[in-house]
């Protein structure tokens, strides 16, 4: 038996096991897939990490670092190269490794730290032909910051997610040519200070509403063909463009990688692909909290942190018998709010919620009501999908409400 | 010398291959592509037809019966994996409902066992995810699934361990018959042999007009497909048809065997036997008629779309014929060629002894083969007993699929051996999961380089062309 166990030593993982540690929990062990410690930031070495948690620009690595360091300093016990392949709902893990096999756990407490993957080409149906050259950005990244291998030399990006743009820039760096990013949405999903600095520093063309509509070529990636797009995103004939290139990116979205949180039943939520959670981020199996980007996709990884901390705490009290008195708020959206997280809120304490819009709104008002009235409202200049927004919400506020729904006047 | 060369290493030239190995022959199958199973082989519906569907009397109906019935066994001697799920064929109007009786009636005259027309009350309750616009539907609970290339690489494995050559990249450019054979040229390369089987698919009928055989034509006929997600792969559970019509046999649905869900295929007659172009038509029209057949397919779990060219011929029946003595053409061969191979593999040797060649089983061949992959459903004793010896099967490298380290380098190491990536796919399902090889690839294209002693530049997805690295960055230079 042992008292935590946590999925996945990205940021997420370690920040929830260094909380969890400070909370009073010794008996914890982290399993990590990779061989290393810090997930997926060992891949991402441009700066811009590290701005809200630490007050400075750190890199990937040099962010992953300041936990992993914590972690060794806490003799917090982990596993690399480990891959979970089970869990259940009572909390029973099934992992593997080269060195122990196969081997199981029971866990009085778990966390879910998996993160995402990214969106594959196959997912989007694009017609054309199958040729090599087409990868997801982020393996893009791997092969260039981890492997020191060129995936290409004349590119086309389809989406304008946030590891898209470094990797416009990156690959320019690198002596490739980026021909343009296409974006089938009328706004980017990144981050405006990416858009600036990767793609507007190099002259790199940001073309809205467009998308690949034809891949070319045999062997490898020959030419694409993109289309301007309607308001439907349906390709306008007449609007096509060839464009020869040897490599497509793909950045087009990041899924919840939540198979295990499958395995172990836990609820999920249709618009974040991630589980549902209370205030604690404990997910609908009892004991199993989620989060980091398992749980939905965040812009920084400052707030992954922030996020895990809530669990990795949480989960102590778990652990130690300690419990809030109870409540019992389910927060609802109107769809231009996509969702929010925590989705229900189980104790009677202050919360701060976190949300996304559906669309960029200007000057609108964040409303927050409950029991048919307006409890709460905020306004906003600007709102945009790829930027996470958040509301504190005092205790007094939802004691009375059995619900409560997060809506944008406009 | 061969005493046999079998052009084409897709599933009918596989299954003709093992079949003379098995009759004591000693057999070169010379492949163009740079892998086994790499035409409509790759793509295609991948099931083993009950047998109701063809004329009554023509060679696809008599080897469609005959292989369905051997297929499970053939499967369990290659470990390949196989699953009699049965089949529908769905009618949505009292038009369609003749039809179903019309099949009913002639698969029965073609010998399917266990037939059976059903209403739509037996049809929801053996299939509840059914389209609400199907009223009846023809039941053939022979029908089966089975994934054909994994059955073909088997089966071109089996035979090479069983002494079989494999020559891929060689594409035939003449054949030139000699005093007690055949001379097969690709360029200046040549092989000879006594036999020779044109299993050349879509290509068939250019290897046949190189020994004088004009007689026929092959033509591409494009069928695109969609595969969805594993998580899918229990939304039916039989293989669903609709019925025929001029326009074809329409969009299916079905499980596969390791758990997916296939839709499709299209199915347009093209002139180009390269263009293996998907369509967003061909897309549209998938995703309209899959509706119809079941309800609520969640097309946002798609993970791939292909697209297949089988090779039809022009004589609406398998072509099997024998234009000299000892060539055979294996053309034509369209659905149900999956469900016939080892029939027409059995028809070959006949056809053989016929022209006065002498067959002798081979007493040292094993018919078996070890299962390729599968380590994943093994029990944790089971796992731990391998882990133990080999370290590497401790190592999950492609996390979609849960295919280990050691699964790969054994696949690698196996007849017929991969040297490319998509290579690997087919072999292990790494990359064949959820995220296409998003995590996974860049450490495959590492072991191959490794262990076929080649640098990562020269890694391919698939053959020739097809390069995944095109240089170093400059701190690495």
């Amino acid at each position: 038996m042992t008292d935590l166990v946590i999925i996945g030593g990205g940021p997420a993982g370690m920040s929830a096991a260094v909380a969890a540690y400070e909370a009073g929990i010794r008996d914890i062990l982290i399993l990590e897939r990779d061989n290393s410690l810090g997930g997926i930031l060992q891949q991402c070495i441009h700066n811009g990490f590290g701005l809200h948690k630490f007050g400075q620009e750190l890199t990937g690595p040099e962010y992953a670092w300041k936990y992993e360091e914590k972690v060794k300093e806490l003799n917090i016990p982990y596993k690399l190269n480990t891959m979970v392949l089970d869990i259940t709902s009572d909390k029973v893990i099934t992992a593997t490794n080269a060195t122990d096999g196969v081997f199981c756990i029971q866990a009085k407490a778990v966390i879910l730290a998996m993160g995402c993957r990214e969106r594959s080409k196959g997912a989007l149906n694009i017609p054309g032909s199958r040729p090599a050259g087409i990868y997801s950005a982020g393996t893009a990244q791997k092969l260039v910051n981890m492997k020191g291998y060129m995936p290409g030399k004349n590119v086309v990006i389809l989406g304008s997610g946030d590891i898209g743009l470094i990797m416009a820039r990156r690959m320019t760096l690198e002596g490739a040519k980026v021909h343009a990013v296409c974006e089938l949405m009328p706004y980017s999903g990144g981050l405006a200070r990416n858009i600036e600095q990767c793609l507007n520093d190099f002259n790199i063309p940001l073309k809205l509403s467009h998308t690949v509509t034809k891949i070319h070529g045999k062997g490898r990636v020959e030419a694409v063909t993109i289309s301007k797009v309607d308001e439907n995103r349906k390709p306008i004939p007449g609007t096509e463009e060839f464009i020869p290139c040897d490599t497509l990116l793909l950045s087009v979205g990041l899924i919840p990688e939540n198979e295990l949180s499958k395995s172990a039943d836990v609820t999920l939520d249709r618009i974040t692909g991630g589980a549902v959670v209370d205030q604690n981020r404990q997910t609908s199996a009892e004991g199993i909290f989620a989060c980091g980007n398992v749980l939905h996709v965040h812009d920084l990884v400052d707030f992954v942190s922030d996020e895990a901390e809530i669990a990795g705490k949480a989960a102590a009290d778990y652990i130690n018998g300690r419990v809030d008195e109870k409540t019992n708020v389910t927060i609802k959206t109107d769809g231009k709010v996509r969702y929010t997280v925590p989705q229900v809120i189980t104790s009677k304490k202050d919360v701060t919620v976190y949300f996304r819009v559906a669309d960029v709104f200007r000057n609108a008002k964040i409303t927050v009501s409950g029991n048919g009235e307006v409890l709460l409202s905020k306004k906003k200049p600007k709102l945009a999908p790829g930027e996470m927004e958040s509301i504190k919400l005092k205790k007094e506020l939802f004691e009375n409400c059995s619900e409560i729904t997060f809506a944008l006047e406009v | 010398m061969f005493d046999a060369v079998v052009i084409g290493a897709g599933v009918v030239g596989a299954m003709a291959a093992r079949e003379l190995t098995k009759n004591g022959m000693k057999v070169c199958v010379l492949e163009r592509e740079n892998d086994v199973a790499m035409g409509a082989t790759k793509a295609n519906s991948a099931i083993v037809h009950a047998g109701f569907d063809a004329k009554e009397g023509s060679l696809k109906a008599e080897l469609n019966v005959k292989g369905s019935v051997m297929m499970e066994q053939v499967a369990k001697e290659l470990g390949v994996k196989y699953k009699r799920n049965g089949s529908l064929v769905i009618g949505f109007n009292e038009e369609d409902k003749k039809t179903v009786e019309e099949l009913y009636e002639r698969g029965t005259k073609n010998g399917v066992k266990n037939l059976e027309v059903i209403d739509r009350a037996r049809l929801k309750e053996i299939e509840p995810n059914i389209g609400d616009g199907a009223i009846c539907a023809l039941y053939a609970p022979t029908g089966a699934i089975i994934c054909p290339y994994e059955l073909t690489l088997a089966a071109i494995g089996n035979a090479m361990d069983n002494g079989a050559e494999l020559k891929c990249n060689f594409e035939v450019s003449a054949i030139e018959k000699t005093d007690n054979g055949y001379k097969v040229y690709s360029g200046e390369d040549f092989v000879e042999a006594e036999i020779v089987i044109n299993a050349a698919g879509l290509y068939s009928d250019t290897i046949a007009s190189m020994i004088g055989d004009n007689s026929f034509k092959v033509t591409p006929r494009r069928g695109e497909y969609i595969l969805l997600d594993r998580e899918c792969g229990n939304l039916t559970s039989h293989t669903i048809f609709r019925t025929p019509s001029k326009m074809g046999k329409g969009i299916l649905v079905s499980p596969t065997v390791d758990g997916n869900l296939l839709t499709g295929p299209t199915s347009v007659n093209i002139e180009d036997k390269e263009d293996k172009d998907t369509t967003a038509e061909g897309f549209a029209h998938i995703i309209k008629e899959t509706f119809e057949n079941v309800n609520n397919v969640p097309f946002n779990k798609t993970i791939t779309s292909f697209c297949g060219l089988r090779a039809a011929g022009d004589t609406g029946d398998f072509i099997i014929t024998s234009p000299s003595k000892g060539f055979i053409n294996l053309a034509g061969i369209e659905s149900p060629g999956l469900s016939a191979s080892p029939a027409i593999a059995k028809k070959v040797t006949d056809m053989l002894k016929e022209q006065g060649y002498t067959l002798e089983e081979n007493k040292d061949f094993n018919p078996i083969r070890e299962p390729m992959h599968g380590f994943k459903d093994l029990s944790v004793e089971e796992k731990n007993e391998i882990i133990k010896k080999d370290k590497t099967f401790g190592r999950i490298i492609c996390r979609c699929e849960t295919v280990t380290e050691g699964e790969i380098l054994r696949a690698i190491r196996t007849n017929p051996r991969p040297s490319d990536l998509d290579g690997v796919k087919r072999r292990t399902r790494a990359q064949m999961g959820r995220c296409q090889g998003g995590f996974c690839s860049p450490y495959i294209m590492e072991l191959l380089a490794k262990e076929n002693n080649i640098s990562i530049e020269e890694v391919t997805k698939s053959g020739s062309g097809s390069i995944m690295i095109t240089g170093k960055t400059k701190d690495a230079q």
